[in-house]
């Protein structure tokens, strides 16, 4: 990394344990500015633990998180993080484009109510999800691939620097995936820095061009075509070797 | 009216109503949290804090004894907060901990008390059950500032309270003070129960909170109408319950109020458009004496099939007329597929499959295939 | 017998009546559902009362235990529709059923002797005085009678369907696949629950059976690992409530109901604090012991990642870990003094180096994951 770049995303010795054995382990990894990095690892590696800690919303046993050079929590809101949908309740009483509005409330600050302003910033968002005709749809009525992207239209409303993504691609739908992965392009475009959860081995290489391997420490990390090895995979999912060969050996 | 002439009853039809309001606002939120029964164990747990402040000041003045009935309440809340972290009990059964062992010690309090020789311990048996008819002028006005208190929090921080009831994480990770809220809601909540005691009861004040939300939660699509109607439905059960049982002789006013109550709750689940058991059951039949569709559906998506790089790519009427079969009623196919979100129509009146449509088609296809 | 003993017969046997359903309850996450029937068949006992004119005849007991069973099945149909959550449909469906029986008091009080407070809050005191007298022999208390009946009836429940019971509890999904209907083990499980609540609310009122249904189990769960002494010690603890909560009473001449449930809640705070795996003590006794050696190994690990590095004069400054590591400085100096103890680490200048057995140490560590 040369001296003049901050890394958008800096992790260092970060550990994180929650009943006394640890999840993530003395972990270092430095996510450079306008990339799409994946992070990729087994169950249980510590993948959305370590996205949360990177979000400041898991407390950290050592280490620290720095973006842009500065201490996370001080920049929160500089961040949008987009959580797994599973986690929310759906049945809630409410409009796509009331929850895509959520995005800008963090600008907003306290006590101001979202306006015109605010409405048409959740509106082009919804536009680039391709969910413009859902938007005055109650959430409860839409499929999972389509509250992924509500959640990630409310992401890009926040128009943050850095996005972090957990597991987007779950139990997605075709169209779902291929929205989502316009939408990274159009990040990377804009120049912004895309860190995605991700559990679909073959597709890394076509959707990130860098690739952290996690299972409770960094395995590998770094550009795709060097990281995403065999050997690394290997090491980062143990056992299953026969499987991944044969997965990396596709990609 | 006649009756609202009547002093007590203005106080008390007044104060139930204010009770029901602060409820139906506070209560929506419990019940979008999965909070609705931290109300019960609330009450329960506020019963020794009510027999506390009447042995140490030995009297029956309301102020401290809501004191007493908050302090216990909100212990409660941190006993069980405690369990759930610390150990493998599950919430619920926390939950039920705290309110049979905290009720249990006010029961023995209670009897301490009983044994006391002075006089002034008639009553105190009220907060089981509620004593409407006790209520005093000052114990309205008091719950008149908590109401107004309640309305306040909510307008000033009504984006916050959408958050942390939506999605308390992302909150946090926008930076607002989610936590801080969140104690601010329960204490509101705690002091909402402990005035709800005097008239209601400790068994009945968590269906005030209950009920008003999740009523209204099934006529309503947007937050803000919810915990209005909820608010509404809370001061009508408050006021009806408390006339109907002035009018009646021997209806206590509390159970009214929760039987007026239930029946909303009941009336609501059955009738409600969209949501109503009752309308979705015509709802089905509405589907069933439909338009044949499905002809429709395929065409449209055969169409589509035919502009791969814009699948949204619309149709005239005329093409789907010529291509379907002469019985079938294509304008009224088309206007229930758009009804089903299967497809829709641009400004110049040309129809395309929704992605919805495009794979409810191809499920079709992939069905008749497989067999 | 004399009357006090018999309370407290009747104290024990029907704490354990409650314990051992509670079992179940508390496993499969139904606890208030414990709460809910407790309440519900307010409006059945009133009823039936009507009716028969007693509070123990067996007719009460059937119809108020149905009145419990239906509002299970209620709460479940409110629940399936999914227009609320389960837990506000325990919220609406006890106090609708409770607000009824209050009505229906109330409104007949000047017939009937029955009063609300007596079912809310009970009264074991009184119990002795309704005799089961037989053909003019004195056969002691109805209550201990009717308690020990439900006792053995959720007793041969719990040995009759034992193995189905546990596996419908520990995996409904198997269950239901080697053919054990879940359902019709649940609703055996909530018509006990049932049978038991209107069993015990005269002795114990309907919101002290809740603490005598969910306190035993719940402290019985921190104290032991398997099934069957989780039932077995439930039992035990009731029984150890009922006499504890009975001397409790006598000695602050308080309600004995409320003393039980008293006592149980301590039983369960005792469990909670300091149970010998599970409790607070231990938990923070082994994780101070942990944090130490914790620190250490973290510390040694982080030394290997930085070890030959351009960066290890920085990373690995004795002056400078704290900061590295984002950790207070006494707990870093805590952690260097172990490592360095131990023969893991040793100082060269401002700089910590791994030992050879260390550096072995942390390549396990990482090895390991953990």
């Amino acid at each position: 990394m040369d001296a003049g770049h901050v890394p958008a995303v800096e992790v260092e010795d970060l550990t994180v344990a929650y009943t006394g054995s640890p999840v993530l382990w003395d972990l270092d990894l430095q996510v450079a500015s306008g990339t799409r990095t994946a992070i990729v690892g087994p169950n249980g590696a510590g993948k959305s633990t370590l996205i949360k800690a990177v979000m400041g919303l898991i407390e950290p046993v050592a280490g620290a998180v720095r973006i842009f050079g500065k201490p996370g929590l001080e920049v929160r809101g500089s961040i949008a993080y987009v959580p797994q949908r599973a986690t929310l309740e759906w049945d809630f009483p409410t409009d796509v484009l009331d929850v895509v509005t959520m995005g800008t409330y963090g600008r907003l600050g306290w006590f101001r109510r979202p306006g015109a302003p605010e409405s048409a910033t959740a509106e082009a968002a919804l536009e680039q999800v391709e969910m413009s005709s859902f938007a005055h749809r109650p959430i409860a009525q839409h499929s999972g691939g389509q509250q992924q992207r509500i959640l990630l239209a409310r992401a890009l409303a926040q128009d943050a620097e850095i996005y972090l993504l957990d597991e987007p691609f779950q139990g997605v739908d075709a169209p779902t995936e291929r929205a989502i992965v316009r939408v990274l392009d159009d990040l990377a475009t804009a120049g912004r820095t895309v860190v995605v959860v991700h559990h679909d081995l073959q597709t890394v290489a076509e959707y990130f061009n860098h690739v952290a391997l996690l299972n409770v420490r960094i395995i590998a990390a770094g550009p795709v075509a060097t990281t995403f090895t065999e050997d690394n995979l290997r090491l980062t999912f143990g056992g299953r070797v026969g499987v991944l060969a044969a997965r990396a050996g596709s990609v | 009216m006649e009756i609202f002439a009547d002093w007590t009853l203005r106080v008390v039809a007044l104060g139930a109503g204010l009770l029901g309001a602060v409820s139906g606002f506070l209560g929506s939120f419990a019940v979008l949290r999965r909070q609705s029964l931290l109300g019960d164990a609330l009450s329960h747990a506020a019963l020794p804090g009510i027999a506390l402040a009447f042995l140490i000041t030995g009297s029956k003045a309301t102020v401290p004894i809501l004191i007493g009935a908050a302090m216990t309440g909100w212990v409660g809340t941190l006993v069980v907060r405690l369990i759930v972290r610390r150990s493998r009990v599950p919430y619920d059964a926390a939950l039920g901990l705290v309110l049979s062992v905290f009720f249990g010690l006010g029961l023995v309090l209670l009897t301490v008390i009983q044994k006391r020789p002075d006089a002034a311990q008639a009553g105190l048996e009220t907060y089981l059950f509620g004593q409407a008819a006790a209520l005093l002028r000052a114990d309205v006005v008091v719950m008149a500032v908590v109401a107004t208190v309640v309305l306040l929090v909510l307008m000033l921080a009504w984006k916050e309270m959408k958050v942390l009831t939506f999605d308390r994480a992302y909150g946090e990770s926008l930076g607002l003070p989610m936590g801080r809220l969140d104690g601010l809601v329960t204490a509101l909540l705690v002091v909402t129960i402990v005035l709800g005691l005097q008239t209601v009861g400790v068994v009945l004040m968590s269906a005030m909170i209950v009920a008003p939300g999740a009523a209204a939660r099934q006529w309503t699509r947007r937050l803000g109408s919810m915990v209005t109607v909820a608010a509404g439905i809370g001061v009508a059960a408050g006021v009806s319950g408390a006339v109907l049982s002035s009018i009646v002789p021997r209806l206590p006013t509390g159970p009214t109020i929760v039987l007026i109550l239930s029946g909303v709750v009941g009336v609501s689940l059955l009738m409600a458009p969209e949501r109503g058991l009752v309308w979705r059951r015509l709802q089905l039949g509405r589907l069933r004496r439909r338009p044949r569709q499905e002809p429709v559906l395929m065409h449209l998506h055969a169409l589509s099939l035919q502009h791969p790089d814009d699948p949204d790519h619309g149709h005239e009427v005329s093409v789907l007329r010529t291509m379907s079969p002469a019985d079938i009623d294509v304008e009224g196919a088309l206007t229930a597929l758009a009804e089903r979100g299967l497809a829709a129509s641009d400004r110049r009146g040309l129809w395309a499959p929704t992605e919805l449509g495009r794979r409810e088609a191809q499920r079709t296809l992939k069905r008749e295939a497989d067999r | 017998m004399n009357p006090e003993v018999e309370i407290l017969l009747i104290a024990v046997v029907t704490s354990v009546a409650c314990a051992l359903p509670g079992v179940f309850l508390v496993l499969r996450r139904l606890a208030l559902v414990s709460d809910a029937i407790t309440h519900a068949i307010l409006p059945g006992i009133v009823v039936a009362f009507f009716l028969t004119g007693s509070l123990t005849s067996p007719l009460l007991v059937v119809a108020a235990a149905a009145t419990g069973v239906l509002s299970v099945v209620l709460i479940e149909a409110m629940h399936r529709t999914r227009l609320v959550a389960e837990d506000a449909a325990i919220g609406l469906v006890f106090p609708a059923f409770f607000s009824l029986g209050v009505v229906l008091v109330t409104r007949w009080a000047g017939k009937v002797h029955l009063d609300t407070d007596s079912v809310l809050l009970g009264e074991l005191a009184f119990a002795p005085f309704d005799r089961f007298i037989v053909g003019g022999v004195d056969l002691g208390p109805v209550a201990l009678w009717m308690m020990s009946g439900i006792l053995l009836l959720n007793l041969a429940l719990i040995v009759v369907v034992f193995k189905e019971l546990k596996l419908a509890t520990l995996d409904p999904a198997l269950a239901a696949v080697l053919g054990f209907s879940p359902v019709l083990l649940h609703y055996l499980l909530m018509t006990a629950v049932s049978v038991t609540a209107v069993g015990a609310f005269s002795a114990a009122g309907s919101i002290l059976v809740v603490a005598l249904m969910i306190a035993p189990p719940a402290a019985a769960y921190l104290l032991v690992e398997n099934f069957k002494p989780m039932l077995l010690l439930s039992g035990g603890l009731g029984a150890l409530g009922a006499v504890g909560g009975y001397g409790l009473a006598r000695w602050l001449d308080v309600s004995i109901a409320g003393s039980m449930a008293v006592v149980c809640g301590l039983i369960f705070a005792g469990a909670f604090t300091f149970g010998p795996e599970r409790g607070l003590v231990s938990q923070i006794r082994r994780r101070s012991a942990q944090r130490v050696e914790f620190a250490a190994r973290l510390l040694a690990v982080h030394l290997l990642h930085h070890e030959g590095t351009m960066r290890e004069a920085v990373e690995c400054a004795v002056s400078n870990l704290n900061v590295h590591l984002g950790w207070p400085v006494p707990a870093t100096r805590k952690a260097i003094a172990f490592t360095v103890a131990r023969g893991l680490a040793f100082e060269e200048g401002p700089v910590l180096h791994l030992t050879e057995v260390g550096r072995r140490f942390a390549e396990d560590l990482s090895a390991g994951g953990i």
